[in-house]
């Protein structure tokens, strides 16, 4: 399984608490586990990326492993261990004051 | 018994605030969306109970929320609001070409006769409307595309659709109001569309009666005389009794013609209210003097409204969709500020005091007579 944690306003906007697991088929990709994630929470598309070009919303980055993976392909493997569930996958809201 | 509801729309969150007929005593409740932008929240005049909010963020994008037993539970519905077509291009601050992308919804507006109906103002600047309870949006591009698209260009707030008025007597007809475009109309359920923006004099564009370019900030309409229209525009009070064929300034005595509200007493068409502001740059009352100026002659003689609202070092500025009348006899009025204060008065005017002081910074305000 695939662990993500979403930004707080996202947990809220989805009603869960925690980690979300995903059931993700290799190869596993952002886009992949995103697909799945909003395939799950519905109300959620739209704000992690544009839902008709898929670009990334410029104010939310992923973290994973203790690095930054914001600027790595879509479409890139995610880290061994966020593939294997030892590690989540952070999405996060960039730090932008207000 | 006849209750009142507030939905108010703030910078971190929306509010729901409730009284009964003599609206003396309010009930705050909220937020809801906590830390989100709300700019704005409406019900249908169809079914009260069902209520619509554009809640938006620089961070997560746009969501839309939908109520269908009067705010208390919540529903994320569709926010998929995609452009028609070829976007092409509009103007950007600096006269450059710029392409058209969606940022939010700044306006939504149900439909008169069906609570499933309701029609979404975005920026950059369309029109969208979903027939089916906001699950999905189509945009309305005749708008976009009428021809005059690529000359339009956004205020200080962005290019933003905020106005929509729908004519009760006539369901082919409704208007909007683009900043900074101007206002248009169409008389065949929004299929195609015309600016009606003669008679406006605008001195911050190369030609100041230009057909399209005006900043225009708000307009109004009273439904039992939909043919005259009032508009807040970024300087100028103006009137039309034609339908928007033709503008005149009604101005008058007012300390000054920059504002972003304007709105209709629910019982005299030729009764409005504006909210006079300090620009182009400060944005403030003026003298530090808040006040809300009536008209009872559609126009050109004002009278200040100062009765429980603060009188001196008061610097806080009334966004366009930040004031609405109920429909009690007598008015009430209610608007809110950038400084989270939400005022009312259940006289059409003549007293005020505020329902609440310390919200985030007040983006819309809207009222619903509960009957």
């Amino acid at each position: 399984m695939i662990r993500v944690v979403l930004p707080s306003h996202l947990r809220v906007l989805a009603g869960v608490s925690g980690e979300v697991l995903l059931d993700v088929k290799v190869p596993i990709t952002r886009s992949v586990v995103l697909d799945e994630l909003e395939a799950q929470y519905p109300m959620l598309r739209g704000t992690i990326r544009d839902q008709v070009t898929l670009q990334r919303r410029p104010r939310v980055r992923f973290f994973a492993c203790g690095l930054d993976i914001t600027h790595n392909s879509p479409d890139a493997h995610l880290p061994q261990a966020v593939e294997n569930g030892t590690e989540p996958l952070l999405i996060v809201g960039a730090i932008a004051g207000g | 018994m006849s209750d009142v509801r507030l939905l108010v729309g703030t910078k971190k969150g929306a509010f729901v605030l409730t009284s009964d007929a003599k609206r003396e005593r309010w009930n705050v409740e909220g937020p809801h969306f906590g830390g989100w932008e709300i700019y704005h929240m409406k019900g249908s005049p169809v079914d009260p109970n069902r209520i619509y909010v554009s809640q938006t963020s620089s961070w997560f994008g746009q969501m839309i929320q939908r109520s269908s037993d009067g705010g208390k539970t919540w529903e994320a519905v569709g926010n998929k609001f995609e452009y028609d077509g070829a976007t092409g291009t509009h103007q950007w601050y600096d006269g450059t070409p710029h392409p058209w992308e969606f940022k939010r919804v700044w306006h939504l507006e149900p439909s008169l006769t069906d609570p499933d109906t309701i029609f979404a103002g975005v920026e950059d600047a369309a029109l969208f409307r979903s027939t089916d309870g906001a699950q999905s949006w189509q945009e309305m591009a005749g708008l976009r595309n009428q021809g005059t698209g690529s000359l339009w260009q956004p205020g200080a707030g962005g290019m933003c659709l905020h106005t929509i008025l729908l004519d009760p007597s006539n369901a082919q007809r409704m208007f909007v109001a683009i900043s900074a475009a101007g206002a248009f109309r169409s008389d065949d359920a929004g299929k195609t569309w015309q600016p009606i923006n003669r008679g406006l004099h605008s001195l911050y564009i190369p030609n100041p009666t230009a057909e399209v370019g005006h900043c225009v900030h708000r307009i109004a309409m009273h439904p039992a005389k939909p043919n005259v229209l009032y508009m807040q525009k970024h300087w100028d009070v103006m009137r039309s009794n034609d339908g928007g064929d033709s503008w005149h300034e009604v101005s008058g005595n007012l300390p000054t013609d920059f504002g972003f509200p304007i709105d209709v007493h629910a019982h005299d068409p030729e009764t409005i209210y504006v909210v006079p502001i300090k620009s182009d740059s400060e944005h403030y009352p003026p003298d530090g003097k808040l006040r809300v100026y009536r008209s009872k002659s559609g126009g050109n003689e004002w009278e200040a409204l100062t009765d429980g609202l603060p009188q001196s070092d008061c610097y806080v500025n009334v966004l366009r969709d930040a004031m609405c009348v109920d429909s009690l006899d007598p008015c009430g009025i209610y608007f809110g500020t950038s400084g989270g204060q939400v005022y009312g008065s259940a006289d059409s005017g003549d007293h005020w005091s505020a329902i609440v002081r310390d919200l985030p910074g007040v983006l819309s305000v809207e009222v619903q007579t509960l009957r």
